[in-house]
C-alpha cells in the first residue's frame, strides 16, 4: 500500500458532483501526476487531502494515518506541504521572513511562545533559509517585500518554503504556471533532483505536458471529478480516452 | 545594546532621552508669557503622555501586527484601574503592588475576552470586543457597584484597612507612593523666567512606559512577532504551514490587554480613582485614533499618536470664547465676532470636532500616520541635500 490512499472519495458542492469515486494510491518516493481538463476536481482533491475541505464521502489516508478530521496545521506537521494554484505567501513579508516561517513550524512544532529572542538570532534557521533561497535562485531578493515579486518568483518562493519543511508528501498545483520557460525547466531540475536525493512523495497537478513528462512516474487522468485512467507516462500519451477527455466527447 | 539592533537601540535611547527631559521642551513658552498656556510640560499631563503611550503601545501588538481590530480595549483599563485601586485599598499604598496586579488581572480578563472573541475575525472580532467592553462598562456602573463603587467611582478611603502600611497616624489618606515617594511630589525649577516642574509620578510611569516600549522591540523582532504580522499577511497559509494560529493570536491578545492594564493601573497610582466611564466605548475608540494617527504597525506611532491627542484634547479645551475674542481683537468688530463664530464650535467641548476633522486628514492624506510625515519630511531633507551636494560642482 502506498503512502497516500484515496478510497471511494465524493465531494459536491451544490448541485455540482466535483468528486465521485475517486481511488487514488500514491507510492512512495514516487511522484504521481494527475492531469485532467479544467473543472475536472483537481485541486478540489488537493483540497480534501489538506484539511481544506472534508470530503462527503469515502476516506483519505497518509502513513496509515486518516487524514479526515484533522486540522490543516495538525495535517502539515504529519508531513504534507502544499503549493495552491494561485501563490500563496505572505505578501507584507519581506522574501526572507517567507521563507524562515515554514522552518520555524517544522523545528518549534504547531506553536511556541518566544517573544524575547530576535529571529535572526536562530542561526540554524537563518542558515537553512539562505541555503533555500540559493536553491531557488532567489538569494538576491532576501530584502523585497514577497507581494512585490513577479507571478513567477512568487512561486518558486512558496516551492521553496514548502520544500524548506522536507515534507513527505508534496502536493504541487501547477507550480509551473505563469513561469518563464527558463523558469520551468530550472523548477523541474529542482524537483528531479530533490526527488533523487531525499525521501519525498510528489503529487502534482499540471497542464504543461512537458513537465509531467518529465516528472511523473505515474499518471492519473481525472475528467468531470473521476479518474478515468491511471497508468505510466509512456501508455498515457496515446491514450484514446486521455484524448476524448482533452477534446471532448465527440472526438 | 540589550539584545536590540543598532537602529533599535537608537530609537530607544532616543525615546528615553525625550522622556528624560520633557518637562523642559515641552514648556518652551516662559511661564508669564502669553504662549505659555500652548505648554504641555506640567505633571498631569506629561503623565497622560506616557500612560496612554503605553495603552497605545499595548494596543498596536494586537491590531498593528496582527490586524485585528479591538473596539474593546478600555474593558481591560477599566478592569486594570479597579484591580489598582482594590491594592491600594486593601493591601498597602504603595503603588508597585497595584500596577503588578492591574497587569494581571487585565491579563486574566483577556484571556476570556480573548477566547471568545476570537473565534471570529474581521469586523464580526471588532463587535464582539466592543459588546464585551459595553457589558463590563454597564456591569461596573450598576450591578458590581460594590466592587467597583458604580457610578460615583471607586476610590482609597481614610478607613482603609492597607495590611502591609500597619495604622494610618495622620487625619488625611495617604498619597500613593513608591517606597515613600508620594507620585505628587515635584521638584520646581526656574530658570530666567521658564519653570519646569519635574515629577515623581511622570518619572515612575514614564521608566514603566520605556520598559513596555522595550518589551514592545523586542515583541516586533522575535519569531513570536514575526508570526503575528504573517497572521496578518495570510492566515490561512500560516494555517497550512503548519502553524496554530489560535494560541498565537490568544497570547497577542493576552499581552495587549496587559498593556492596557498596566497602563489603567499607572492611571490610579498617579490618581487614585478608578470610574465606569473609563471602559467605555469611546475610551476603546480614542486608542484607535492613537494607533492610527500615529502610525499602525510602527513602533514609535503609538506612543506619538497618543502624545498628539493628549495635547490637543488639553489645549483645544482650554480655550474658551474670552480667549478668542482676546486674540482676534485686532479684527474690526463684526469681523471678529464672525471669526470667534466661525471657531467656536471646534475648541471647548467641541473638540471632538477638531480630533475629527484632524483624523480625516491623516486617513486621507497620511495612510502611515505621523511616521509616514516623519519619514516623508526626512526623506525630502535628505533629498534637498543630496540635490545641493550634485549641484556645487557645476557651480
Ligand atoms: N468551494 C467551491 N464551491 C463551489 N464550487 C466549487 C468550489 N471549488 C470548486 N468548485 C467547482 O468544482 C469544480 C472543480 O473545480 P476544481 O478547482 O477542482 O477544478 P480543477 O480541475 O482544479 O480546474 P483547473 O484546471 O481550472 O484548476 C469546478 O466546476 C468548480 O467551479
Ligand atoms: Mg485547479
Amino acid at each position: 500500500m502506498g503512502i497516500l490512499d484515496i478510497k471511494d472519495v465524493g465531494k459536491r458542492f451544490g448541485g455540482l458532483q466535483a468528486l465521485s469515486d475517486v481511488n487514488l494510491n500514491v507510492e512512495e518516493n514516487t511522484c504521481h501526476a494527475i492531469i485532467g481538463p479544467n473543472g475536472a476536481g483537481k485541486s478540489t482533491l488537493l483540497n480534501c487531502l489538506i484539511g481544506k475541505l472534508i470530503p462527503d464521502s469515502g476516506s483519505v489516508m497518509f502513513d496509515g494515518q486518516s487524514v479526515l478530521g484533522r486540522t490543516p496545521y495538525e495535517i502539515n506537521q504529519l508531513g504534507i506541504s502544499r503549493v495552491f494554484q494561485t501563490p500563496e505567501i505572505f505578501g507584507d513579508l519581506t522574501v526572507f521572513e517567507n521563507m524562515m516561517i515554514p522552518i520555524f513550524a517544522k523545528r518549534d512544532g504547531a506553536f511556541a511562545l518566544d517573544a524575547i529572542s530576535d529571529f535572526m538570532s536562530h542561526k540554524d534557521v537563518v542558515e537553512q533559509a539562505e541555503n533555500e533561497l540559493e536553491e531557488m535562485n532567489m538569494a538576491d531578493k532576501r530584502h523585497m517585500h514577497a507581494a512585490s515579486l513577479s507571478r513567477g518568483d512568487k512561486r518558486r518562493l512558496e516551492i521553496g518554503m514548502c520544500l524548506s519543511q522536507q515534507p513527505r508528501l508534496l502536493l504541487l498545483d501547477e507550480p509551473t504556471a505563469g513561469m518563464a520557460r527558463a523558469d520551468t525547466n530550472n523548477t523541474i531540475d529542482l524537483l528531479k533532483e530533490i526527488k533523487e536525493e531525499r525521501d519525498i512523495t510528489i503529487a502534482i497537478i499540471e497542464h504543461d505536458m512537458h513537465v509531467v513528462f518529465s516528472l511523473a512516474d505515474r499518471i492519473t487522468v481525472l475528467a468531470q471529478g473521476t479518474p478515468l485512467v491511471e497508468d505510466v507516462p509512456e501508455k498515457i500519451k496515446g491514450h484514446p480516452k486521455v484524448k476524448e477527455a482533452y477534446l471532448g466527447e465527440s472526438a | 545594546m540589550l539584545g536590540l539592533s543598532k537602529k533599535d537601540a537608537s530609537l530607544l535611547i532616543t525615546v528615553a532621552v525625550l522622556v528624560a527631559l520633557a518637562p523642559i521642551f515641552l514648556n518652551p513658552f516662559p511661564e508669564n508669557s502669553a504662549l505659555s498656556q500652548f505648554n504641555a510640560g506640567y505633571p498631569d499631563l506629561m503623565q497622560r503622555f506616557v500612560i496612554f503611550g503605553i495603552f497605545a503601545i499595548g494596543f498596536n501588538i494586537l491590531f498593528g501586527l496582527t490586524g485585528y481590530l479591538s473596539f474593546g480595549h478600555a474593558a481591560f483599563l477599566g478592569a486594570g484601574s479597579y484591580a489598582g485601586v482594590w491594592m491600594l485599598k486593601l493591601l498597602t499604598i504603595n503603588v508597585i503592588p497595584a500596577i503588578l496586579i492591574s497587569t494581571v488581572v487585565a491579563g486574566l480578563f483577556a484571556i476570556l475576552i480573548g477566547y471568545i472573541s476570537l473565534r471570529r475575525s474581521g469586523i464580526y472580532f471588532s463587535i464582539l470586543t466592543l459588546a464585551f467592553a459595553q457589558m463590563s462598562f454597564a456591569l461596573a456602573a450598576s450591578v458590581l457597584t460594590p466592587i467597583t463603587g458604580g457610578e460615583t467611582g471607586l476610590q482609597t478611603a481614610l478607613n482603609d484597612p492597607r495590611i502591609l502600611d500597619g495604622a494610618n497616624e495622620g487625619g488625611n489618606i495617604p498619597a500613593p507612593n513608591f517606597f515613600g515617594l508620594e507620585m505628587g511630589d515635584s521638584l520646581q525649577v526656574s530658570f530666567a523666567g521658564w519653570l519646569w516642574t519635574f515629577n515623581a509620578g511622570y518619572y515612575v510611569s514614564g521608566i514603566i512606559m520605556l520598559i513596555s516600549f522595550y518589551v514592545a522591540i523586542r515583541i516586533f523582532r522575535s519569531p513570536f512577532g514575526i508570526m503575528l504580522r504573517a497572521i496578518k499577511s495570510n492566515q490561512q497559509r500560516l494555517n497550512y504551514t503548519g502553524l496554530n494560529t489560535r494560541p498565537y493570536m490568544l497570547a497577542c491578545f493576552v499581552i495587549s490587554g496587559m498593556y492596557a492594564g498596566l497602563a489603567g493601573g499607572l492611571m490610579v497610582a498617579m490618581d487614585p480613582l478608578a470610574g465606569a466611564e473609563r471602559m467605555q466605548w469611546t475610551a476603546s475608540g480614542e486608542v484607535v485614533l492613537m494607533t492610527i494617527l500615529g502610525g499602525v504597525g510602527t513602533l514609535i506611532g503609538p506612543v506619538l499618536g497618543a502624545g498628539l491627542i493628549k495635547y490637543f484634547e488639553n489645549i483645544f479645551s482650554k480655550i474658551n470664547s474670552n480667549l478668542l475674542h482676546k486674540w482676534f481683537s485686532f479684527l474690526p468688530d463684526g469681523l471678529e465676532d464672525f471669526v470667534v463664530t466661525i471657531i467656536y464650535p471646534f475648541i471647548g467641548k467641541g473638540w471632538h470636532l477638531t480630533l475629527g476633522l484632524m483624523f480625516m486628514g491623516v486617513i486621507i492624506f497620511l495612510p502611515g500616520g505621523l511616521v509616514e510625515l516623519g519619514q516623508r519630511i526626512s526623506r525630502s531633507l535628505s533629498k534637498n541635500k543630496n540635490d545641493a551636494a550634485e549641484h556645487k560642482p557645476a557651480e
